[in-house]
């Protein structure tokens, strides 16, 4: 380690030039490619947004005529009626988008970019220019997935899934043709992408800690880009062999996933395959998809809400163990997905099983948070906020997952809006709470300014009453038997009475989605004006905030500091300041925690 | 009578916003702070909106279930569906419970501990004794859940060979749904796709007409099933996934090309008695009520008024299946051993179809 540290800061005294295009474009300071990931993150997630917000007027006003659409949806919308091919595809993007694009490259790759070296104390990533790659990367896919809107049969609309064979062939709909093909190249490279960075991520916690960083003095956002890098590797290159197994089947008529097939009066030459693989070998990543999504927004929430409770982690060695045992659990609960597509019984019990254990690290850790939380002097940051509506979308839409888990009740609301309502609380606002409490609580890192608090609060209070407004209510949909990706359900007179709930739901979507302009408009304005930042202004104990405000290469101008300490010293008697840095020695007599 | 309810709840949002804004805009002191940081003052907002906040939490909670519990699926119409609901009631009542606990803890402790200046946090890193308590307890309520949970899905996953049982295809297509039943000999035909062209396209479901056991099938376009009798399903697709739903029966399973799956459940309520039933009765007319005002819009707009609800039992697609998926259905009648067996009489065998 010291030998890193020589070097760089031999290479600080003879500062070589930046070019506008080494600094802005193609940098390899992680700092400068953590705002690449966000900005292009938040642009994805813009789409991503508006898309819910215009199926969502279709399913409560459905088949009427809105000018919107006629604008943005042209030959898709005649007369300003959404067409049913359309809807489907909103849907799919709209999933594929958030999913992967915003939560998985705009959450993960924003803050492991930013955090990790900084946190760690290091100069930066293990390889720059690979860390280039995989956001240029994630930049190409972005911008084929943006291309595939924009093909003449429109884009993928198999649902975010795409299962075959309805991906598979272009008969089937009119989205699987080039729109899919755009969709598979475009994921294939988010893959590359992802497990890029997610090598780099390993690597460089795991080698390039500051002395004195032991991994139990490791702040739990380390902890969870750590372990959500692992399981990445572990199971995004089994969704490259499906997506590429898939193009086969596509394009050079083998049969991986296709057998016994009649579409519009031919019978198909494809013998032997099954859709059933493709949903394991889908779900195999698509498991653990969510915890990628989850642990890092997890992660957030424990710094944010320990800093500004003004106390320590409560149970840091369980967080980090609960960590890890919903690492393990979540590559071996797939199978809760398929319960019905005729697998096994038997594999039903089994994942019904595993899954359900998965309750129990979930319910430490937000037992945990609830405990940090006792006691405080809780710091309403606006940070803070999104981290405790964190907590509280992810308890929810946790707790009915114990239902969906169990396979004898996913018989009856497998698909349906139950469905939506659970993951889009669990893992869609808790992981969006993770990254707005991210970038309330970081911006100043990122950016050297403040966001304007009071804009924060309006914020956060309008999208917390907002989601639940949205969410809350779409279990009951569920729950009277109406299924998802439905374009309209005015064909079954049966759930007329829920056409009121529909509009309800989409009024308080549209309310939501309004309070995010609020964000973006505190975001870029604060960019260029907000107030400068303060060295701390969280009082903070982890090494980030010992670094200089304006950003240079290598992070730190001198020595790297040493850590002596955990990152969570908050109020620790004896101290006179209520918090007490990561780089700050034992005083004498002092006895550190054993952590 | 949505749309003004939209309309004053949007009015009211508006103005909590407009006022959140002033509180927050007079919270502010006169000497220059940071816009960035919070103060006491925010601090002391903050933490009272989080309690009000657990507040319109249990509101809507308790809203939802007065206003919307009638929308839920009537009590179920087949013998494993009862065992299901009741598991699923149980669950639910479980995590009631803890959700109406955890939320009041995490929004009460975040009123109760806003900060301020002259608060000091307490230290208070660990306990073994919490951890073990919190770990212990949801590992025992998820025992009791997952036992439950497994012995029910068995008792509905195990098919019992049974000769008086009645055996049923479900054939699924993009957009439509097909019936067959075995006939007399209570085996069906074997069939591929590859046989659907045999016949000018009369081989509905490509029954194999080298196979003898397919000569007396029947293939029609309503899904009839004679009440208090086992139905075996046979499920199959000619073209993508689709998934055969009968909600009211507490029934699913995917359709899958290139594969037959199984389900099978015994339906206990015909569609008569189902439609006499209170809480359909309420439910259609409900319904009806919907539909009458609609009908009156229509009418006005010179358009058709749309025809009166009746129950039925409904079986639809639960897959994404393509463009139309969202109108792939089939009505279910579920009638007496009697009616069954003169409805079945009329109905055409294949052998007979096909000449």
């Amino acid at each position: 380690m010291s030998k890193t540290e020589t070097s760089h800061d031999d290479h600080h005294d003879h500062h070589h030039k930046e070019t506008f295009i080494t600094k802005y474009i193609f940098s390899i300071d992680h700092k400068m490619i953590s705002k690449q990931y966000l900005i292009t993150g938040l642009i994805m997630g813009i789409v991503g947004i508006s898309m819910s917000l215009l199926f969502r007027l279709q399913l409560a006003w459905p088949e009427q005529s809105f000018g919107i659409f006629d604008v943005l949806l042209g030959k898709w919308a005649t007369d300003g009626v959404m067409d049913p091919n359309v809807y489907l595809a909103l849907v799919t993007i709209h999933g594929t988008i958030m999913v992967f694009f915003v939560l998985t490259a705009g959450l993960s790759g924003t803050f492991s970019n930013i955090l990790i070296p900084l946190q760690i104390g290091a100069r930066d990533m293990a390889s720059g220019f690979l860390n280039m790659l995989s956001y240029w990367l994630f930049f190409i896919s972005s911008a084929l997935m943006i291309a595939s809107l924009f093909v003449e049969a429109g884009p993928a609309a198999a649902g975010w899934t795409i299962y075959p064979p309805l991906s598979a062939l272009p008969q089937a709909q009119l989205g699987s043709g080039a729109g899919m093909t755009l969709w598979l190249l475009s994921m294939a490279v988010f893959i590359v992408s992802s497990l890029l960075a997610a090598l780099n991520y390993i690597v460089t916690v795991v080698n390039l800690r500051t002395k004195g960083m032991t991994f139990t003095r490791l702040p739990l956002t380390i902890w969870a880009f750590l372990v959500t890098a692992i399981i990445g590797v572990v199971s995004f290159p089994v969704l490259l062999s499906a997506a590429l197994l898939l193009i086969m089947d596509r394009s050079f008529g083998t049969s991986f996933f296709l057998s016994d097939i009649f579409i519009q009066g031919e019978v198909l030459h494809y013998q032997g395959g099954s859709p059933v693989l493709f949903e394991h070998l889908f779900w195999f990543l698509g498991h653990p998809e969510v915890y990628i999504v989850l642990l890092p927004a997890l992660g957030i929430a424990s710094e944010v809400i320990a800093t500004n409770s003004r106390k320590p982690i409560f149970g840091y060695r369980a967080m980090i163990f609960s960590i890890l045992a919903i690492a393990f659990l979540s590559t071996i609960v797939w199978g809760h997905h398929m319960f019905i597509t005729g697998m096994n019984p038997f594999l039903g019990s089994v994942f019904t099983f595993t899954t359900l254990l998965i309750a129990i690290p979930s319910a430490v850790k937000a037992f945990n948070y609830i405990a940090t939380l006792w006691k405080g002097n809780i710091q309403f940051n606006p940070g803070m906020l999104f981290a405790i509506g964190l907590v509280s979308t992810f308890i929810s839409g946790g707790l009915t997952g114990i239902i969906l888990g169990d396979s004898a009740l996913d018989i009856n609301l497998h698909d349906t809006y139950f469905v939506v309502a659970h993951f889009h609380l669990v893992m869609g606002i808790s992981a969006l709470y993770g990254l707005f409490a991210g970038v309330y609580h970081w911006f100043p890192k990122m950016f050297g300014r403040m966001l304007n608090k009071n804009l924060g609060y309006i914020h956060f209070w309008i999208t917390a009453i907002g989601a639940y407004g949205v969410f809350f209510p779409m279990h009951f949909i569920g729950m009277a038997g109406l299924p998802r990706r439905y374009y309209t359900n005015t064909n079954f007179p049966y759930f007329d009475d829920l056409a009121n709930i529909n509009v309800v739901i989409t009024m308080f979507a549209l309310i939501a989605g309004a309070a995010q302009l609020i964000f973006l408009y505190n975001f870029i304005n604060s960019m260029f004006y907000g107030e400068k930042t303060e060295q701390n202004p969280w009082r903070s104990n982890t090494l980030e905030w010992t670094a200089p405000i304006k950003h240079i290469h290598g992070n730190w101008p001198g020595k790297i500091p040493h850590v002596h300490r955990w990152p969570y010293d908050y109020s620790k008697p004896g101290s006179k300041e209520d918090f007490i840095p990561q780089n700050i020695p034992l005083k004498k007599g002092e006895k550190e925690l054993q952590h | 009578m949505t749309i003004i309810l939209t309309l004053i709840s949007l009015i009211l949002i508006s103005i909590a916003v407009w006022q959140l804004t002033k509180i927050f805009e007079l919270s502010k002191p006169v000497q220059s702070e940071s816009t960035g940081v919070a103060t006491d003052n925010d601090n002391d907002i903050n933490g009272k909106l989080m309690f009000l906040f657990l507040i319109f939490l249990y509101a809507l909670t308790i809203f939802s279930f007065f206003k919307w519990g009638d929308v839920l699926l009537p009590e179920s119409a087949s013998v494993h569906g009862k065992k299901s609901d009741a598991l699923l009631w149980f669950t639910f009542s479980v995590i009631f419970v803890v959700q109406t606990i955890t939320q009041a803890l995490l929004y009460y402790f975040a009123f109760k501990y806003r900060g301020n200046k002259t608060r000091k946090a307490f230290f208070f890193p660990d306990s073994n004794l919490l951890e073990g308590v919190w770990t212990v307890i949801p590992a025992i309520a998820l025992s009791g859940i997952i036992l439950y949970g497994l012995m029910t899905w068995t008792d509905i996953m195990t098919i019992e060979e049974n000769d008086e049982a009645l055996v049923v295809e479900i054939y699924a297509q993009q957009f439509n749904w097909k019936v067959r039943y075995s006939g007399d000999d209570g085996v069906l035909g074997d069939a591929n796709v590859r046989f659907l062209k045999e016949f000018g396209g009369k081989n509905l479901v490509g029954i194999d007409p080298t196979d003898p056991n397919g000569e007396d099938d029947v293939v029609v376009q309503e899904l009839h099933l004679p009440v208090d009798r086992q139905v075996v399903f046979r499920i199959r697709s000619q073209d993508v996934l689709h998934s055969m739903y009968m909600p009211h029966f507490r029934a699913q399973m995917n359709a899958v090309p290139g594969m037959i799956n199984q389900f099978a459940f015994t339906p206990n309520v015909t569609t008569r008695e189902m439609r006499l039933k209170k809480e359909v009765v309420d439910k259609v007319k409900k319904i009806n009520n919907i539909r009458f005002e609609k009908s009156q819009e229509l009418a006005a707009n010179g358009e058709f008024p749309l025809d009166p609800y009746e129950f039925d039992f409904l079986l639809l697609c639960n897959k994404v299946c393509g463009a139309s998926h969202y109108n792939m259905q089939m009505k279910i009648v579920v009638e007496t051993k009697e009616e069954f067996e003169d409805w079945f009489d009329e109905q055409v065998t294949f052998k007979e179809f096909i000449k």
